[in-house]
C-alpha cells in the first residue's frame, strides 16, 4: 500500500517504523524540517516538508496513487482538514487523531460529514483501556476489533465454574444474562456454538457483550471475584476524564487529586459524582490520607513519567490495587519491563496499535467486498465487517427467522456509531455495519451468511 | 564506530566485485586471449575469497549511523581499487602497480585520467575493464547493489548519502530499494539504447559498448590514441548527445516516465545546465571558427568539448590545447561547473553554483536592505539553512583541497597550467587538462607521489570530499 503520515511527532514515528516493516510505501509530511530529517535518516521513507493540509504539499507526496492517509499532527482541526483535502484530492481513505473531548461526542457526525475512515482519539482509547483494566478480573483478556468498538471477552472454563457442563442456552433462559457467545476455543478447535452446545472444562470462552452486562455475567458464573469497587487516579488530565468518567458508569467510586485548582473545578463540574481533591499528587500524607493504603484500583496519570512510575512503585508497596501506569516516552520500555509495575498504557502506543490494525485489515480487504478483514484466535477464526449498501434478503429480517449457515454468527451491528449486541429479534438495516465471526468458511458478501 | 559492520560491508562488496571481475575475463575468451582472461578470473576468484572472508560473520550490532556509512563507503571504494588493478599488472599491461592502482581509480571515478601513452597494444581484455569501471563507479557500487539486494535491516540510506553526488539526496520513490532500482533502470536503458545506435552508425561492436559504458558513466577513457578523433561525425555526435543526456539529473528522466513533463521542464538546476552549455558552444564556436574548416564542424567540436568537458567525461575529438585562449578558459571554468546533482557526473555540480548565486544576491541585497527578512527559494521550495551552509563549507573545502594537491604537486618541478589543470581533472573527475597533461598528452610525466596526490583527488572529487576526509579525522576511529 501506498501511505502518507501527516505529523512526525511520537505516534508518527511508532506508525512509519511498524508499517514500514510490512512493506509499505509511506510518505512522511511535517512542516519542520528537522523532524522530517529525523525520521527519514532512520527509517527508509520519503520526507516531504510542508503543511500536510495544503492541496500542494499532497500533490506532492503523491496522494493520488496513495491508499491511506493518516493525519497525527499535533492540531486536531489540521488533522481534519488534512483528510478533507486528501478526500476530495485523491482516492484514499483516512484516519485522523483527534483528542479534544469536544469533538469526542461528534466522532459519528465528522466521519459521517467528512468522509473519514476512522477517528482516533488516544486519550480516550488510554481511558478506556485503563477502565477495562480495571473492570475485568486478570482472568480475562480483551480483544478489541471493528476499529476498537466491539470488545471480545476471553475466558476459560474452570473446572469449579458454572458453565463446566452447561448448555448455552441456558445462559439466557435460566441466567438471564443477555450476552453473545461468539466463539469457543476447545483445543486446536475453534466452534461457533449453537443454541444446543454445551461447554467443557478448558474451553477458551469468547463472548460480546456490554461492560455492565459483562460483569453481571462474570459474577454470576463466578469468574474472579476480584471487582474494583475504589479508584484513585492521581493528575486530572483528559485521560483521567475518560476513565473516571466510564468507571462511574459502572459504579466505582473515583477519586481524582490534581495540583489545578481550576482544573478541579472544571472537573467536579464535569463529573458531579466523582470526589475532586486539589493537591500536590507526591504529597504522600496526602495519599494516605485519601486513603491510598486501601484502594482497589489506582492510576498514575500526571504529564510527568517519573511521577507516574515513581507514585505507582509507592502505590504497589503500601496497598493491594491493581496499578496503572501512564507513560508517554516510548524509548525506555525495556527498562520499564524490568522493575515490577501491573500495566503501563503508551497513549502513543495505543494510538499508533489501533491505525496499524486499521492498515492491515484494510490491506488485507482491499481487493473485496468486505470492509474489513480481523483474524481471531491464531488465523483459525475471522472476522469480517461489512456495509450494507441496499435492501435484500437479509435486511429487515428478524435475526431469529433468518437461516443463517453453520459456523457464522453476527457478533456487533454498528448503527450510526452505536454497537448493538445482537438478539433474535434484531434485524438489519441499510447503513448497519455488521461484524460476522465464522470459521471455516468464505464471504464475499453479507447475503452469502444464508444458506443455500 | 563499529568495525565489525564496515568490514561486513567492504566484504559484501568486494563479492560484488568478484562479479564483475568475470566480465572482462569473458571478453578475453572471446577474444582468445587466454593468459588474460585466466588474470581476471584468478582476481575475481581472490576478490571472493576476500569478501567471503570479510562478510562471513554477521555482525553482533547491526547498526549502520552516517559515520559509519561514509567511512564503509570510502573503504569500500578504495578496496575495490586495489583489487581492481591487480590484473593490469599480473597480464604486464601495465607493469607499475602504482600506475595500475592510478588508472583503475581513475576508473572507478569516472575521471577517465590516463597514465598510458598508447592504448591500443592493451588487451581487450583490459580495454573493457579500464571502462566497464566507468560504468561501475558512474551510478555508484552501492546504489546498484542496493537495486537488487538491500542490506537487510540497515539504514540503507546513510550509505546512499554517501555516494550519491550532489546537495542534498532527494529519493525519487519512498524506499531505497525502489529509487535505487529505477535509478539503474534508467542508467541500463540509456546504456543499451547508445550502444544500439552506435552500432547502426557502424561503430564495431567492441568500441561500441567500451565507448558507451565511457559516456553514461561520464568516465572518459579513450580506447583509441586519440580518444575520438577517429570516428565518423555521426558518432562522435552521438556520443555529445549521449554525454549531455548523462549530465542531467535523473529526476528529470524518471519525471518524463511518470509523465510529469511539467515539472522535468521546471527544475531550475536543469535549465542552467542547458543554458551554460548553449551559451558555451556559442562563444567557442564564434572564437574558434577559423581553426576548422566549415562551421558546422566548428559546431560539432564546440559541442563536443563542451559536453565532454561539463559532464566531466573527458573524451575529445579534437585537441583543445590549441584552442585560443578564451575557448580554453570557458573549457576550464565549465571544468568546476560539473553536470547536475543527482547525475553520474563529477565538479561541483551546477545546483551548488546555483545556490551559490542566490546566496550572493541574498547578501548584497541585505547590504541595502539591511533589516531584510528574505528566503532563498529553489525549485519552489525554501532552501533549508542546512544546505546552504554544507554549500557553503563545500567550496571552501574544495578549494582547500586544490590548493593543498597544487602546492605538494609543485614538487614535481612541471609548469603551473599542468599542476593546476591536473589536479582540476582529477579533482573534478574530468580527465584531460591542458598542456602537459592536454588531451592528447597523459599522466605517466607525474611522479609516484603526485600520482598517489591525485588519486586521493580523485576519489574525494567522486565521493564528494567529506566521506574522504572524515577519514583522516582521528576521532573517526575512536570506539567510543
Amino acid at each position: 500500500m501506498n501511505i502518507i503520515i501527516v505529523g512526525c511527532g511520537k505516534v508518527g514515528y511508532t506508525l512509519v517504523e511498524q508499517l514500514n516493516g510490512e512493506e509499505h510505501n509511506i510518505v512522511v509530511v511535517d512542516e519542520r524540517e528537522d523532524k522530517v530529517s529525523s525520521i527519514t535518516e532512520q527509517v527508509d521513507v520519503m520526507g516531504i516538508v510542508g503543511n500536510g493540509a495544503s492541496y500542494q504539499t499532497l500533490v506532492e507526496a503523491g496522494i493520488a496513487q496513495t491508499d491511506l492517509l493518516i493525519a497525527v499532527t499535533g492540531s486536531d482541526e489540521q488533522n481534519l482538514l488534512c483528510c478533507v483535502i486528501a478526500r476530495k484530492t485523491g482516492n484514499c481513505k483516512t484516519i485522523a487523531r483527534v483528542r479534544s473531548p469536544i469533538y469526542n461526542y461528534e466522532i459519528p457526525f465528522l466521519k459521517d460529514a467528512l468522509g473519514l475512515e476512522m477517528i482516533v482519539n488516544p486519550e480516550f482509547a488510554s481511558g478506556s483501556e485503563i477502565a477495562r483494566i480495571f473492570q475485568f478480573p486478570s482472568a480475562v483478556k480483551v480483544d478489541t476489533f471493528a476499529k476498537g468498538r466491539v470488545e471480545l471477552l476471553h475466558f476459560r472454563v474452570a473446572k469449579d465454574s458454572l458453565l463446566n457442563n452447561y448448555e448455552l442456552i441456558n445462559i439466557r433462559t435460566k441466567l438471564k444474562c443477555d450476552i453473545l457467545v461468539c466463539m469457543v476455543t476447545r483445543g486446536d478447535e475453534v466452534l461457533i456454538p449453537r443454541a444446543d452446545f454445551v461447554f467443557r472444562e478448558g474451553d477458551v470462552v469468547a463472548i460480546a457483550a456490554t461492560p455492565t452486562k459483562a460483569t453481571n455475567f462474570f459474577r454470576k458464573i463466578g469468574v474472579g471475584m476480584e471487582k474494583i469497587r475504589t479508584a484513585m487516579i492521581l493528575g486530572g488530565g483528559t485521560i483521567a476524564y475518560y476513565l473516571a468518567r466510564r468507571l462511574l458508569l459502572i459504579g466505582v467510586e473515583t477519586k481524582i487529586i490534581e495540583r489545578d485548582l481550576a482544573r478541579c473545578q472544571e472537573l467536579s463540574e464535569l463529573l458531579p459524582r466523582a470526589t475532586i481533591i486539589c493537591g500536590d499528587v507526591t504529597d504522600r500524607r496526602l495519599l494516605m490520607q485519601e486513603g491510598l493504603a486501601t484502594v482497589d484500583g489506582f492510576a498514575a496519570l500526571t504529564g510527568m513519567d517519573e511521577e507516574n512510575i515513581l507514585l505507582s512503585l509507592f502505590a504497589k508497596q503500601v496497598s493491594h490495587a491493581k496499578v496503572v501506569t501512564k507513560v508517554n516516552r516510548i524509548n525506555f520500555i525495556g527498562v520499564l519491563n524490568e522493575i515490577q509495575l501491573d500495566s503501563i498504557t503508551y497513549p502513543s502506543l495505543l494510538t499508533a496499535d489501533m491505525i496499524i490494525k486499521y492498515a492491515r485489515s484494510m490491506n488485507e480487504s482491499m481487493n473485496s467486498n468486505v470492509e474489513n478483514l480481523y483474524k481471531l484466535e491464531d488465523g483459525k477464526a475471522e472476522a469480517l465487517e461489512f456495509y450494507i449498501k441496499e435492501v435484500s434478503e437479509v435486511t429487515d429480517v428478524p435475526l431469529q427467522d433468518l437461516k443463517i449457515r453453520k459456523n457464522i454468527l453476527i457478533c456487533g451491528i454498528n448503527r450510526n456509531g452505536q454497537i448493538i449486541i445482537p438478539g433474535g429479534q434484531d434485524v438489519l438495516k441499510v447503513g448497519d455495519t455488521v461484524v460476522v465471526v465464522l470459521t471455516h468458511a468464505r464471504l464475499n458478501d453479507i447475503r452469502d451468511i444464508l444458506e443455500d | 564506530m563499529n568495525f565489525a559492520m564496515i568490514f561486513y560491508i567492504v566484504g559484501w562488496i568486494l563479492q560484488f566485485e568478484a562479479g564483475f571481475l568475470l566480465l572482462p575475463g569473458f571478453v578475453g575468451l572471446i577474444y582468445q586471449e587466454y593468459i588474460p582472461a585466466a588474470a581476471f578470473f584468478a582476481t575475481a576468484v581472490l576478490c571472493w575469497i576476500i569478501g567471503f572472508l570479510l562478510h562471513r560473520k554477521r555482525p553482533r550490532v547491526f547498526d549502520l549511523y552516517a559515520r559509519e556509512g561514509f567511512v564503509s563507503v570510502s573503504l569500500s571504494w578504495l578496496a575495490m581499487s586495489i583489487f581492481g588493478a591487480i590484473p593490469f599488472v599480473v597480464i604486464q599491461d601495465i607493469p607499475n602497480y602504482i600506475d595500475a592502482l592510478f588508472e583503475t581509480i581513475s576508473g572507478f571515478t569516472t575521471t577517465g585520467a590516463s597514465v598510458l601513452p598508447e592504448v591500443e597494444s592493451l588487451t581487450h581484455a583490459s580495454i573493457f575493464w579500464r571502462s566497464f569501471t566507468h560504468w561501475i563507479g558512474g551510478m555508484g557500487v552501492f546504489v546498484f547493489i542496493m537495486a537488487i539486494l538491500p542490506l537487510v535491516g540497515a539504514s540503507n540510506i546513510n550509505l546512499m548519502r554517501a555516494e550519491s553526488p550532489g546537495p542534498s539526496v532527494s529519493k525519487l520513490l519512498p524506499r531505497v530499494k525502489d529509487t535505487t532500482k529505477i535509478l539503474y533502470q534508467l542508467y541500463i536503458g540509456m546504456t543499451v539504447l547508445e550502444i544500439l545506435i552506435l552500432c547502426i552508425c557502424r561503430m564495431p561492436i567492441f568500441d561500441a559498448v567500451t565507448i558507451t559504458v565511457g559516456t553514461v558513466g561520464t568516465g572518459g577513457f579513450g580506447i583509441k590514441n586519440d580518444s575520438m578523433a577517429g570516428y565518423s561525425p555521426a558518432i562522435q555526435n552521438v556520443v555529445t548527445i549521449f554525454m549531455i543526456m548523462s549530465g542531467v539529473n535523473y529526476t528529470v528522466y524518471f519525471c518524463l516516465l511518470r509523465k510529469k513533463f511539467k515539472e522535468a521542464f521546471s527544475i531550475e538546476e536543469v535549465r542552467w545546465y542547458f543554458f551554460i552549455i548553449l551559451a558555451s558552444v556559442a562563444t567557442i564556436t564564434w572564437n574558434t571558427h577559423q581553426m576548422y574548416g566549415s562551421i558546422g564542424e566548428t559546431i560539432r567540436h564546440a559541442f563536443f568539448q563542451v559536453g565532454s568537458v561539463i559532464t566531466t567525461t573527458g573524451y575529445s575529438t579534437t585537441d583543445f590545447d590549441l584552442w585560443p585562449q578564451l575557448s580554453k578558459t570557458i573549457l576550464l571554468t565549465l571544468m568546476f561547473v560539473g553536470g547536475c546533482a543527482g547525475s553520474t557526473s563529477g565538479g561541483i555540480k551546477v545546483s551548488r553554483f546555483v545556490i551559490l548565486t542566490k546566496a550572493v544576491q541574498k547578501e548584497l541585497s541585505m547590504m541595502i536592505h539591511p533589516r531584510q527578512v528574505k528566503q532563498i527559494r529553489m525549485d519552489g521550495h525554501n532552501l533549508p539553512h542546512e544546505t546552504m551552509r554544507s554549500t557553503n563549507v563545500f567550496i571552501s573545502v574544495y578549494c582547500l583541497v586544490m590548493f593543498a594537491s597544487m602546492l605538494l604537486l609543485a614538487l614535481d618541478e612541471f609548469d603551473f597550467t599542468t599542476n593546476f589543470t591536473a589536479v582540476v581533472a582529477t579533482l573534478n573527475n574530468i580527465g584531460p587538462g591542458l598542456a602537459g597533461v592536454g588531451p592528447m598528452q597523459n599522466f605517466s610525466i607525474f611522479s609516484n607521489f603526485s600520482k598517489l596526490i591525485l588519486m586521493f583527488d580523485m576519489l574525494a572529487g567522486r565521493l564528494e570530499l567529506f566521506p574522504i576526509l572524515i577519514m583522516f579525522s582521528p576521532a573517526c576511529w575512536k570506539k567510543y
